[in-house]
């Protein structure tokens, strides 16, 4: 659905590289933050209407993954706490303040007091407890907030604004998932409605807006809660948001969402392409992008198979992709190279960009040591074998296949012959389970560092079949410290042992680039990138 | 004229019992697994719980083994139950309905419009008398046909909303919105309505008949409308059996360029998401459509030509 814009951007590719160069120009002018000019002071009022891509046919945000999803429902729900984007602190919201043993297993959170759903009831900590209670019934949509749950032993009222939660084990990533949206806090009536009935009927919050309308496919209608004074610490406005309403229409058709914004049809768009930067170029239009935090895209390694438990091998790979022309040609503008296994985004992130850098005559030399040899045909051969390697992948962003066949030709050009194997995005988790893969082209979303044991430890599902070593030390152990230091040191050892040992390929960053008309302000990203739309405003 | 009711009847129910059966088979041997589609969606989860799989693929009924389930699923298909959508937890039947009303505003006003322009650029080409005017009239369905239908969605979009502003670019609100989806649809729709009329509307103007009114001293028009385009049409009435198929068909397309709810959106969301029950619900449905369309068709040809009832009862009688 997307040759068309793609057909036109390559036969005026010249024009527009200079356009979008333009762009990124007066995006940077606008200072990033503040998606607006010089405008006056913010006001009240006004209908913000965005078109997202996909609808995930749900509007429990305790049950939605998709990012287009979240970017509404995310309103309709409070967290207990909140994460600035900046520093990767995490800062009250529905809790004023929290205390955490130091093992990281019971988490103790005081409650705001005069806290109100939409439907008129309080926020207590027994709706709290029966909101965590509940996660693990949520069925096949909720696997995120199952995750951030899992291996909990009780959750305790301990008085009415104070409640506990006990893991069975050191659970350091639960604090910082208490801000996502996937624990939002519900509702005591919408905690008993079956998860079927909360993804199609909505759920009652006590967020910031309302939900009024939910049309499948459609659109996503929410109104202004009046009387709300609950936000979270970070938001610059106190008391209400600024917006009336907000309409979510799902608009499929990437080249039709961008000409809607053009037109002044709708006020932001999500997911805007490199293919669709140059027709936004020029109008008074801003376009917005924040790296995802997470394991960035990468190859995930089979490290049992024979020819990459060589960590030769591995490394060569590792040197032979070269990051920054696979971010510049395929990704949209301003998408970076990977520089550790985490994006830079995640809160302590290390700079490997020197581990990371490209070096072809590197990766040449490495093969040759580990005894694979040159031969006439460009492959290289060692005992009679081809140096030979699939690469799984799943149609799950249309900048997949022009990503995977730079690297093809970048492994290529020291002679390491590569097989594409496209999938059913729906085989992702079975391929993963099953082991049948030499390298898989992934990435993972969380603004926690946490993620990196889920992926690598092999005490977890250990996907990649690492071996056990000293780095599972380091990610249980930052799983259970509560010292911020201690836990950023484990973490950057971490990165530098899967990096320096090529436990993975890492290649580029997800970037989200979302773009919005001039008129709209303080439209910001989250620690996750997604959006909170307290603060926005039209003017 | 009973026998060959009860004949078509039969026939009808046996292609939907084909179309059950084969989105079935299809479905069973697709490599993948619904379950964790729904698991992994979105892929931002790390970790996929086996038990919790299982769980799921024992909830839906998916570890029984595949003759049990096809008997279950058809029995209650039978009585018009397709369960509950994996995705939404919906019932299939009520996503169904719901969708259906937006597919067939679109799909009916673009029957229409493909009927009314198709069928006139196929009169008026036979009609003329200008060589090159026929020659160019006649060169534009072969065109309407072959360009792809997102391509014409889109220049519509970009000229009747994003520059002249005349109509939305997405949604299903009210007439001004089913516009240009309808006349995207129908623009090889109605192609195939103009090519398959004019064939017939040319032989039948050869017809013997045709001499016969032009020399009892009727006129052009008389002899062009009356005439010919009434033995014509029947050819092109057998065609709108297959025209609709293929409009609900398109509606994949179109609504989807339109950002409209529909079951062509309905189908695009299920197949992605390899949602069994919907996929078998959408596929039974569009099925039911088809084959209703056609036998409404295969009931109102004897009515325009009672030769058909005898054929099709000797050949029965034979057999």
């Amino acid at each position: 659905m997307t040759a068309l814009p793609d057909s036109r951007l390559s036969r005026w590719a010249p024009l527009a590289a200079l356009l979008t160069t333009s762009v990124l120009l007066t995006a940077c002018g606008s200072g990033g933050e503040d998606s607006g000019g010089t405008s006056g002071p913010a006001k009240s009022g006004g209908t913000l209407t965005f078109a997202v891509g996909s609808d995930a046919g749900c509007v429990d945000p305790q049950q939605v993954g998709s990012n287009e999803s979240i970017y509404s429902v995310r309103q309709i729900v409070d967290s207990l706490t909140d994460q600035d984007p900046g520093t990767g602190k995490i800062v009250p919201w529905l809790a004023k303040s929290w205390d955490i043993d130091s093992r990281a297993t019971t988490f103790t959170f005081h409650l705001r007091s005069g806290v109100t759903f939409s439907d008129g009831s309080e926020l207590t900590a027994q709706v709290v407890k029966d909101n965590f209670d509940a996660v693990p019934r949520l069925g096949a949509l909720g696997t995120l907030a199952q995750g951030y749950l899992s291996g909990v032993e009780s959750t305790t009222v301990v008085d009415p604004l104070t409640v506990k939660v006990t893991f069975k084990q050191p659970n350091a990533q639960f604090l910082q998932a208490t801000s996502t949206h996937s624990l939002g806090i519900e509702s005591a009536a919408s905690v008993q409605r079956s998860p079927q009935q909360k993804c199609s009927d909505g759920v009652v919050g006590s967020g910031p807006f309302v939900l009024k309308q939910y049309v499948q496919n459609q659109s996503i209608t929410l109104a202004r809660r009046t009387g709300y004074d609950w936000g979270s610490s970070r938001w610059s406005k106190k008391g209400e948001a600024y917006l009336d309403k907000l309409v979510f229409k799902v608009v499929p058709e990437a080249g039709v969402r961008a000409g809607s914004l053009q037109s002044g049809q709708v006020d932001a768009i999500s997911s805007v392409g490199r293919a669709n930067e140059a027709a936004l170029q020029g109008g008074q239009v801003t376009l917005l992008r924040r790296a995802n935090p997470g394991v960035v895209f990468g190859l995930g390694v089979n490290n049992s198979r024979p020819l990459l438990k060589d960590v030769k091998v591995r490394r060569a790979i590792l040197a032979a992709v070269d990051r920054k022309q696979i971010a510049d040609t395929v990704f949209p503008t301003g998408t970076r190279p990977a520089t550790s296994v985490l994006a830079h985004t995640t809160p302590d992130y290390t700079d490997l960009s020197s581990d990371l850098a490209f070096n072809a005559a590197k990766a040449k030399s490495l093969l040759d040591a580990a005894g694979w040899k040159a031969s006439s045909d460009g492959v290289r051969t060692k005992g009679g074998k081809k140096l030979s390697l699939t690469i799984s992948w799943f149609p799950n962003a249309a900048t997949n296949q022009p990503a995977l066949e730079l690297v093809q030709q970048q492994l290529k050009a020291v002679g390491i012959d590569v097989v594409l194997k496209q999938g059913q995005v729906s085989q992702f988790a079975t391929t993963l389970q099953g082991g049948d893969f030499d390298l898989v082209w992934s990435n993972v979303t969380r603004s926690d560092p946490d993620i990196l044991r889920s992926s690598f430890s092999t005490q977890l599902a250990n996907f990649y079949r690492l071996p056990a070593s000293s780095l599972d030390t380091d990610l249980s152990g930052q799983a259970a410290t509560t010292n911020a230091d201690k836990r950023s040191e484990l973490v950057g050892e971490a990165q530098k042992l899967i990096v320096q040992n090529a436990y993975n390929v890492p290649v580029v960053e997800l970037q989200t680039q979302l773009a919005v008309t001039k008129k709209v302000h303080d439209l910001d990203f989250d620690s996750g990138s997604r959006i909170q739309l307290h603060d926005t405003w039209i003017g | 004229m009973r026998r060959y009711v009860i004949k078509r009847l039969a026939q009808a129910v046996g292609v939907l019992w084909a179309a059950y059966t084969v989105s079935f088979l299809v479905l069973e041997f697709l490599p993948g697994d619904p379950v964790s589609a729904m698991a992994g969606a979105g892929m931002d989860s790390g970790e996929v719980d086996p038990a919790r799989l299982a769980a799921l693929r024992h909830e839906y009924g998916f570890d029984k083994p595949v003759l049990v389930q096809y008997v279950e699923y058809l029995g209650r298909a039978v009585r018009g139950d397709f369960g509950d959508a994996i995705s939404t937890g919906r019932p299939v039947t009520s996503t169904l309905a719901d969708a259906l009303p937006q597919t067939l505003q679109l799909t009916g006003a673009a029957l229409l419009l493909a009927v009314v322009l198709g069928g006139g650029l196929a009169v008026v080409a036979t009609y003329t008398s200008q060589r090159w005017l026929r020659q160019l009239l006649l060169s534009l369905p072969p065109l309407g046909v072959s360009v792809p239908t997102f391509w014409v969605g889109l220049l519509l979009v970009e000229t009747f909303s994003f520059r002249l502003h005349w109509f939305p670019a997405f949604g299903n609100d009210g007439l001004r919105g089913l516009v240009l989806p309808a006349v995207t649809l129908a623009v090889p729709t109605g192609a195939q309505v103009a090519q398959v009329l004019a064939k017939s509307l040319l032989t039948a103007l050869d017809q013997a008949y045709v001499e016969t009114a032009r020399a009892k001293g009727a006129g052009r028009w008389r002899v062009h409308l009356r005439h010919a385009l009434r033995n014509a049409s029947l050819p092109a009435l057998t065609v709108v059996g297959l025209l609709v198929g293929q409009l609900i068909a398109g509606s994949v397309v179109v609504e989807t360029v339109f950002s409209r709810d529909g079951l062509g959106r309905v189908t695009a969301a299920a197949v992605t998401a390899q949602d069994i029950p919907l996929v078998q619900g959408v596929v039974v449905f569009g099925a039911l459509i088809f084959v209703a369309t056609n036998l409404v068709v295969d009931l109102v040809y004897p009515l325009l030509d009672p030769r058909i009832v005898v054929a099709s009862g000797r050949k029965a009688s034979l057999a």
